[in-house]
């Protein structure tokens, strides 16, 4: 694993070249149903403050892209979305949010239900210490969505289709999961997302440890299951954001600076710190 | 259900809210699960608190009262009818030193012959006018040792003859628990140490005020005594302890830290290395009481070192201490910053000036901690002494460390074993809060050291 | 008071030594004015070690040989019939020497040639001791010179001294690995010894342990059976194994889970306190506490529990055990990834799930390597058992009756003047080898998957 992270990160070694990448990329019409809504969201850990008031809408079968120089808050930001926030000692989350119209921070609402609704791709490829079988049957499993051992294999092998890996992994499926390639797990970890049938999908720069080939793979599978989710993608490539993305909103010092249409914001930045980032005098 | 997917917005709907209601149906039984997952774990973690709280108030509950002891204050007439003792010779001219200590010892024999018990008598009688309370009885409520304090006085001071003067003997074992209460007063008399008529001299006495509680500082002062168990003190166990663990300090610590040094920082990679290592981590996990067979064996048998002496003791807690010291030292020398050791061979040091002037430093409070608690640990060990002998009886204190000795921890093992439950129970108690408080007052000196070290940093 | 002023004598000639390398290496300096390969304290520590280094092997030498001379020389003047007896009248001759040399004076006549040794001893003291001294002396000024004569420019002082500082690590790190040769020769001589007397198979496999008392140089009249005390010994490992461990991975999970930081920081350091206090602590407090509780809370009950029973002894053993499992699994615990965790949460699961299913597969083989470094230690504790566990060797499968294990056999063999001639003491070496044999084959497997689970994870 550690040897693919060496390759790093596809590098942006053309920031100028963004009108070619965006030509990719449609924006979406204006009657999509939007699926999350933040209102004046502020987020604290201690006495610091990490996100200052920030109001956004994210549309259904999409992807919504984050980007942002490090310590923007673009990832503070995801994690509110499904509290994982609620994990960090000392972290507290102000505002509202609400997913289909539901209040996600009402005292009544159980953590457990909505991270069932709302899946996470991580950083780093983290499956389990179990087969590739059990890392898949994870979730369905302590959620009771399986009760047979057939309903189980049914579902894995569906979560593992969507995921593109299951030519793959088909006839090693008792093998750890850990022995798989860092872009195999980490499409593992998508197929173990998806397994618990999700509504939305949230990724927090999940290619930022694989190398530019599995990057791809994982790219495409992004645009590809966002026929069926809502997905926000947190990413410190621009290309990235730009390859895979409907929305773009650009983070800076843990506020939102500008949100819109990818190609808006790649092409005709409405804000001069957009601008300045794009075009690599920031971040 | 692959066509369900495939079938459009509605389905996938139905299917969602399906799952939902999947997942609430399970809420409870898996909120109820997670709270008795947490309180086990909180009363795993509140039992092993609670057993620290009752051992420890267990100790010092029932050790406490030890360290008071019921004292008779009262005033002895020196009579001289009874100390008929000519003057104590002295070194003649042309006589050798040896003839002189003949003389001197049987002078001493005579002195400790005279009938000081009757003084003692007479002392207590006084407070006890008209009873006809017989000679045994009275003596049994006084520590043995009283004559001798008595003697004492008369050889430092023989211009006391034929006075009286105030004194506090140390009232015996059997009236201590009689007064304390540690022996059941309503047992019936073949069942009691002391007579009845000790006994209720015993309680006048104590009604009276001569017969009265005072902190025992001869429990620091005294050595272990057979015939007078009030009297006997930990000092020699003291300095036994204190010998040994010199000796680990002297050997152990600059061992230990030099070896760490050597593994951490010198020695290639390669089977001896790695042979020593290994060797080390087992060493220590290997059971204390072989080591104790090991000092037997080798530093008793083949080089004939004396048995019961700290020098073979604290040799065999040296090699025990060994493993915990290294350890702690090779993993505060491994914490050191890579970025320290480049720079200082950046600026032209050689590797072992590179060690000892810039890395080692660093290490100070790590290695003093990892030092001391290993001396901790010596302390309080207790299985391979008793194999090289250190749990014979000793009445003197050792001035050296050749010299037969016990140990604080073997103490304890010794006086558990005495007859005398009722008076022994509660000052084995006692001498484990002094062995505790020492150890304690080692491990607060450790952090005390460090939380130094660090500031100056 | 002598070793004080010998120990003094030693440091003001090495800090002598050291300055004149010192001073002379700067001379060399100044006087070449090219650059010296070495600093001169290099050269002043030179040269230091070439002076005390001599004066210390004289005075080894001294203290090995000395009196062993200086008593050969002595005897050779006492009369032959008294040097032929031997044994305890020439010893007493000796002492009465002694005495008088030193000036103390006998009791009773003095026989001529009494004196006449006593002042041959004097003689021969003194003679020895200043030959010591001049000795000393001339190899340690020759050793100076020489050292000093050495020093130039090109000397590579440093290096040597470095090469000297090498050579004591090394010797340093030899002591450990001397001390497992040491017990293992030992322990393996004097089982040899032990099983002249009786057959390997009756002491491995034998039900009956009953050594008798020491005769001395009598044969094997007992019978040896280890099997009695091993299964004591199992069994109140076994018994502390489950005190210690639910409570101490409970403890471990709910203190790195689940408190709060100000609860892990009193509870954490507070339960390692139970590590650090003495074992006879905790025999005694078994003994006089934990036992009469259980015998009448039992009697209680309507059932009974001896005071001094294997249950005894291993509820207390496991209460001394709670930490090191507690400590060892909560750093265990913590190394697992918090990527890992966060995967769990982030798919549902609640904290008890996550810690079930995800944390602890992955930390089994630490937890497990941990577990087995406490049956070591469960198995080699000596003082708990010696106490609270009744020292009753008979094989019997009852926890509440008295048991004995290897450790206090090992004791009670040997208490007292052993006497390493007779089986009943030479029986403890071969307990004790047993013991390090068994904990040994523990210790190398827990540790090397407890090695192997850190670096999974490094």
């Amino acid at each position: 694993m550690s040897r693919r992270a060496l390759a790093g990160p596809p590098q942006n070694t053309n920031r100028f070249a963004m009108h070619d990448v965006l030509s990719r990329t449609k924006p979406i019409s204006a009657d999509t149903r939007i699926r999350i809504t933040a209102r004046d969201v502020n987020v604290f850990y201690g006495a610091t403050q990490a996100i200052r008031t920030i109001s956004m809408d994210i549309p259904d079968c999409a992807v919504t892209a984050f980007i942002g120089p490090s310590g923007c808050g673009k990832s503070t930001f995801l994690r509110c979305f499904n509290r994982m926030n609620d994990t960090i000692e000392g972290a507290r989350v102000e505002g509202r949010i609400e997913i289909d119209g539901e209040d996600i921070y009402t005292p009544d609402l159980d953590v457990v239900e909505l991270r069932a609704r709302i899946g996470m791709v991580f950083q780093k490829p983290n499956p389990f210490p179990k087969s590739i079988f059990d890392n898949v049957a994870y979730g369905p499993r302590i959620h009771g969505l399986v009760r047979t051992r057939g309903e189980t294999e049914e579902v894995v092998e569906r979560s593992l289709q969507r995921a593109g890996l299951w030519k793959e992994v088909k006839d090693r499926l008792h093998e750890p999961g850990t022995g798989l390639s860092g872009g195999q797990q980490q499409r593992l970890c998508i197929a173990r997302a998806i397994a618990v049938g999700p509504e939305v999908i949230l990724m927090d720069e999940p290619c930022s440890a694989l190398d530019p080939i599995a990057t791809a793979v994982i790219e495409e599978l992004i645009d590809e299951l966002r026929t069926n989710y809502t997905i926000v993608l947190v990413t410190h490539s621009m290309q990235q954001a730009a390859r895979v993305s409907q929305k773009t909103a650009f983070f800076h010092l843990g506020k939102l600076i500008e949100y819109g249409d990818t190609e808006q914001v790649f092409t005709r930045p409405a804000e001069r710190q957009t601008e300045d980032y794009i075009s690599g005098k920031i971040g | 259900m692959a066509e369900i997917d495939k079938s459009g917005q509605s389905a996938m709907i139905d299917q969602a809210d399906e799952r939902r209601h999947i997942i609430r149906q399970g809420l409870g039984r898996r909120r109820r699960n997670e709270a008795i997952f947490r309180s086990l774990g909180l009363a795993a973690a509140l039992s092993a608190f609670g057993f620290v709280v009752v051992l420890f108030g267990n100790i010092v509950a029932s050790g406490l009262p030890a360290f008071w002891q019921v004292n008779i204050e009262t005033e002895v007439t020196f009579d001289p009818e009874v100390v008929n003792i000519e003057e104590r010779p002295v070194l003649q001219p042309g006589q050798s030193v040896a003839e002189y200590r003949r003389e001197d010892l049987a002078w001493q024999r005579r002195v400790s012959l005279a009938n000081w018990n009757a003084l003692i008598e007479a002392a207590i009688r006084q407070h006890a006018p008209d009873s006809d309370v017989d000679t045994r009885s009275i003596l049994s409520i006084v520590d043995p040792n009283a004559r001798f304090v008595l003697r004492d006085m008369v050889i430092e001071n023989p211009g006391i003859v034929g006075e009286t003067v105030p004194i506090r003997l140390l009232g015996s074992a059997n009236a201590d628990n009689w007064i304390k209460g540690t022996i059941d007063r309503s047992l019936p008399d073949h069942r009691q140490q002391l007579s009845p008529e000790a006994r209720a001299l015993a309680d006048a006495l104590h009604e009276e005020g001569v017969m009265r509680m005072r902190f025992a500082s001869h429990l620091f002062t005294n050595v272990d005594s057979r015939v007078a168990p009030a009297s006997a003190g930990l000092a020699g166990a003291f300095m036994g302890s204190l010998y040994m663990m010199l000796i680990v300090i002297v050997l152990a610590v600059p061992i230990g830290v030099a070896s760490a040094i050597y593994l951490e920082e010198f020695a290639p990679q390669n089977r001896l290395t790695d042979l020593i290592e290994v060797n080390i981590n087992n060493l220590a996990a290997v059971p204390s009481i072989v080591f104790g067979l090991l000092g037997a064996a080798v530093f008793i048998n083949v080089f004939g070192l004396p048995l019961s002496a700290p020098l073979a003791g604290g040799l065999v807690l040296t090699l025990m201490t060994l493993p915990t010291i290294i350890i702690a030292t090779r993993s505060s020398l491994r914490a050191v910053p890579p970025s320290l050791r480049q720079a200082a061979l950046g600026l032209g040091a050689s590797h072992t000036q590179m060690v000892f002037h810039h890395v080692l430093p660093v290490t100070y409070p790590g290695i003093l901690t990892a030092s001391i608690l290993g001396v901790a640990q010596a302390l309080g060990e207790t299985a391979p002494l008793l194999l090289i002998g250190m749990n014979a009886f000793v009445a003197n204190i050792p001035t050296s460390p050749l010299d037969q000795s016990t140990a604080l921890p073997v103490q304890i093992f010794l006086w558990q074993g005495n007859e005398n439950r009722n008076f022994f129970e509660p000052r084995t108690f006692a001498t484990i809060i002094v062995l505790l408080g020492l150890m304690l007052s080692l491990n607060a000196l450790a952090i005390y050291l460090r939380s130094r070290f660090e500031k100056r940093k | 008071m002598s070793s004080f002023i010998l120990a003094t004598i030693l440091l003001i000639v090495m800090a002598l030594a050291y300055q004149m390398g010192l001073s002379r290496s700067r001379q060399v300096a100044a006087a070449s004015g090219g650059r010296m390969h070495s600093r001169p304290q290099y050269h002043g520590a030179l040269v230091a070690l070439w002076t005390v280094v001599p004066l210390l092997l004289v005075l080894v030498l001294w203290l090995l040989l000395g009196d062993m001379v200086t008593r050969w020389l002595v005897v050779a003047t006492l009369p032959p019939d008294l040097v032929e007896r031997g044994g305890a009248p020439l010893s007493e001759a000796m002492q009465r020497i002694e005495a008088i040399a030193s000036g103390v004076g006998v009791i009773g006549e003095v026989e001529p040639y009494e004196r006449a040794a006593a002042e041959r001893l004097q003689q021969v003291r003194l003679y020895l001791r200043a030959a010591a001294i001049i000795l000393a002396t001339v190899l340690a000024a020759g050793g100076l010179i020489h050292a000093r004569r050495r020093i130039t420019t090109r000397t590579r002082a440093r290096n040597e001294v470095e090469l000297v500082i090498r050579g004591l690590l090394i010797f340093c790190s030899i002591v450990a690995i001397l001390t497992t040769i040491g017990i293992v020769v030992s322990l393996v001589f004097e089982t040899i010894r032990f099983f002249s007397f009786v057959h390997p198979l009756d002491f491995f496999f034998g039900t009956v342990w009953n050594p008798r008392y020491a005769v001395t140089g009598d044969a094997a009249t007992g019978s040896y059976g280890m099997l009695p005390l091993l299964w004591g010994t199992v069994m109140i490992a076994g018994i502390a194994m489950l005190v210690a461990i639910p409570i101490g991975l409970m403890t471990a999970i709910y203190l790195s889970q689940y408190a709060p930081a100000r609860v892990r920081s009193v509870v954490k350091p507070v339960v390692e306190v139970l590590a650090g206090i003495p074992t006879i602590v905790y025999g005694f407090f078994a003994l006089v506490t934990v036992g009469p509780f259980l015998s009448s809370t039992a009697r209680m009950l309507g059932f009974s529990i001896n005071t001094t029973s294997a249950l005894t002894a291993g509820l207390v053993m496991g209460v001394m055990i709670i930490p090191f499992i507690s400590s060892l699994s909560d750093d265990i615990i913590r190394q697992v990834p918090a990527a890992m965790r966060d995967g769990s949460y982030g798919l549902g699961a609640t904290k008890s799930e996550t810690i079930r299913k995800v944390i602890l597969p992955a930390a089994l083989p630490g937890i497990v390597g941990a577990i087995l470094l406490a049956v070591s230690r469960a198995i080699g504790e000596t003082m708990i058992v010696l106490l609270a566990a009744g020292n009753s060797p008979v094989l019997r499968f009852d926890p509440t009756e008295p048991t004995s294990t290897i450790t206090v056999t090992i004791v009670a063999q040997m208490f007292g003047d052993s006497d390493f001639a007779a089986p009943q003491s030479l029986v403890a070496f071969a307990l004790g080898l047993t013991l390090f044999v068994i904990t040994l084959c523990l210790n190398i497997v827990a540790l090397y998957i407890v090695r192997r689970y850190r670096e999974q994870y490094e």
